[in-house]
C-alpha cells in the first residue's frame, strides 16, 4: 500500500461514516448499548493515543520531555484554557526542556 | 464535544423578534467556535509533514477526511510506525470517526429531508458543528448553527492546514519545537471534555494502560486498536455504570 492509498482509503472511509449517520434510523441510537459503546470508543481511542504519543518511542516506553509537557497541558485544561493555549504550552515546555538539556 | 441530549426541547415558533435574536446568537457562537477551532489546523499541518506526509497529502486529509481526531490519529500512527502501520492507522481513523455516525443521526432532523441536502451536510458533520447546533433552541437557529460552524471550520481548517504544512516543511526536526508533545496535548484536549462520568474515566485510564503495556509487544498502531476493546467490553456489560441510573427517577440529575 502506498501512502497515497492509505490517505485516500482512510479519508473516504471517514467521509462515508459521516454520511451513514443520515441513513441510519434514529431508533438505533436510542438503544442504550450502541450509544454507550460509541461514546466510550472515542474515549478509549483518545486515551490510548495520549498514552502512546506521550510514552512510546518506536517499540520502547520512554519518559522524556513529553511527560512534563503533558502534565502542564493537563493543568491548563483543569484551568479551562482553550485548545490552542494547551497545545502551544505543551510544545513550548518540551522545546524549552530540550533546549536547556534538562530532558531528552 | 458537548454532551448532547436527545430530549432537548425546541421552540417551534415564537415572536418575530425572539426568533431573530436566536438566529443571531447561533451565528455569533458558530463564528467563535469556527475561529478557535480553525487555528489549531496549523498544528495538524505541521505534525502531518513531520510524520512523513507531503504537503498535498496533508491537505487532502483536511479536505476529505475533515475530522480532527481521526486526522491526528492517522498521522500519529503513521509517524510512529511508518507505512507498515498504515492498516492500523486507517483502522484508528475509522474507529474515531464512528462518533460522526451518531452526530449524523442527531443532525438529520435538523437538516431536513432531501438526499441532496443531507449529502451536502455530511462532510460538515463533526464535533463542533453538532455541538453548536444542538446548543440552540429553535429549529432555524440550529440549522444556522450547524452550517456556519461546519462550513466556517472547513474553510479555516483547510487554510491553516496548508499554512502548517508549509511551515512544518521548513522547520526541520519536529522534536526541537516540541511538536511531539503538542500532539499528545492535542489528544488530551480532545479527550478532556468527555471525562465527566465515572464510566468514561475508568475506560480512559484502562485504555491508556493497555496501550502502554502493549507498546513494546505489538507493532506501532496496534496497541491503540486493542485498547479500543476496553470500550466495547465496558460498554457492552455497562460496567462502572453511572450511579444515577440505579436511583429512582428524579432523585439525581445526570
Amino acid at each position: 500500500m502506498t501512502l497515497w492509498n492509505a490517505v485516500l482509503l482512510a479519508a473516504i472511509g471517514c467521509l462515508a461514516l459521516k454520511g451513514a449517520g443520515y441513513l441510519v434510523p434514529a431508533s438505533v441510537l436510542e438503544a442504550p448499548r450502541p450509544a454507550r459503546i460509541t461514546d466510550l470508543l472515542t474515549v478509549a481511542l483518545l486515551a490510548a493515543l495520549v498514552a502512546v504519543q506521550t510514552l512510546a518511542a518506536g517499540p520502547h516506553i520512554v519518559v522524556d520531555a513529553r511527560v512534563p509537557a503533558l502534565l502542564v497541558a493537563a493543568g491548563l485544561l483543569l484551568l479551562r484554557q482553550s485548545f490552542l493555549v494547551v497545545v502551544i504550552a505543551a510544545a513550548v515546555v518540551a522545546a524549552l526542556l530540550r533546549l536547556l538539556g534538562w530532558a531528552a | 464535544m458537548i454532551v448532547m441530549r436527545s430530549e432537548e426541547r425546541t421552540i417551534e415558533s415564537g415572536p418575530e423578534g425572539e426568533a431573530a435574536i436566536e438566529v443571531r446568537v447561533a451565528r455569533r457562537e458558530a463564528l467563535g467556535v469556527a475561529l478557535a477551532t480553525s487555528a489549531y489546523g496549523i498544528s495538524f499541518g505541521a505534525l502531518a509533514v513531520a510524520s512523513g506526509f507531503d504537503v498535498w497529502q496533508t491537505c487532502v486529509l483536511s479536505l476529505l477526511m475533515f475530522t480532527g481526531g481521526s486526522q491526528f490519529a492517522f498521522v500519529g500512527v503513521i509517524g510512529a510506525g511508518g507505512l507498515a502501520a498504515a492498516p492500523a492507522a486507517i483502522a484508528s481513523a475509522l474507529l474515531l470517526g464512528v462518533r460522526n455516525v451518531a452526530y449524523g443521526m442527531r443532525m438529520s432532523p435538523v437538516i431536513g429531508r432531501g438526499a441532496a441536502r443531507r449529502a451536502l451536510a455530511a462532510p460538515f458533520t463533526i464535533d463542533e458543528s453538532t455541538a453548536v447546533s444542538l446548543a440552540q433552541r429553535s429549529p432555524r437557529a440550529r440549522r444556522v448553527g450547524f452550517w456556519i460552524t461546519g462550513v466556517g471550520i472547513y474553510l479555516g481548517w483547510n487554510l491553516t492546514t496548508l499554512l502548517g504544512a508549509l511551515l512544518g516543511d521548513v522547520l526541520g526536526d519536529p522534536k526541537t519545537y516540541g511538536l511531539d508533545a503538542a500532539a499528545a496535548a492535542a489528544f488530551l484536549a480532545l479527550l478532556w471534555p468527555r471525562l465527566r462520568k465515572r464510566q468514561a474515566i475508568a475506560v480512559g485510564i484502562a485504555a491508556a494502560a493497555v496501550a502502554t503495556v502493549l507498546t513494546p509487544v505489538l507493532i506501532p498502531g496496534l496497541p491503540v486498536l486493542v485498547a479500543a476493546f476496553v470500550a466495547i467490553v465496558v460498554g457492552w456489560f455497562n460496567w462502572f455504570a453511572p450511579r444515577v441510573a440505579v436511583r429512582a427517577p428524579g432523585e439525581g440529575a445526570a
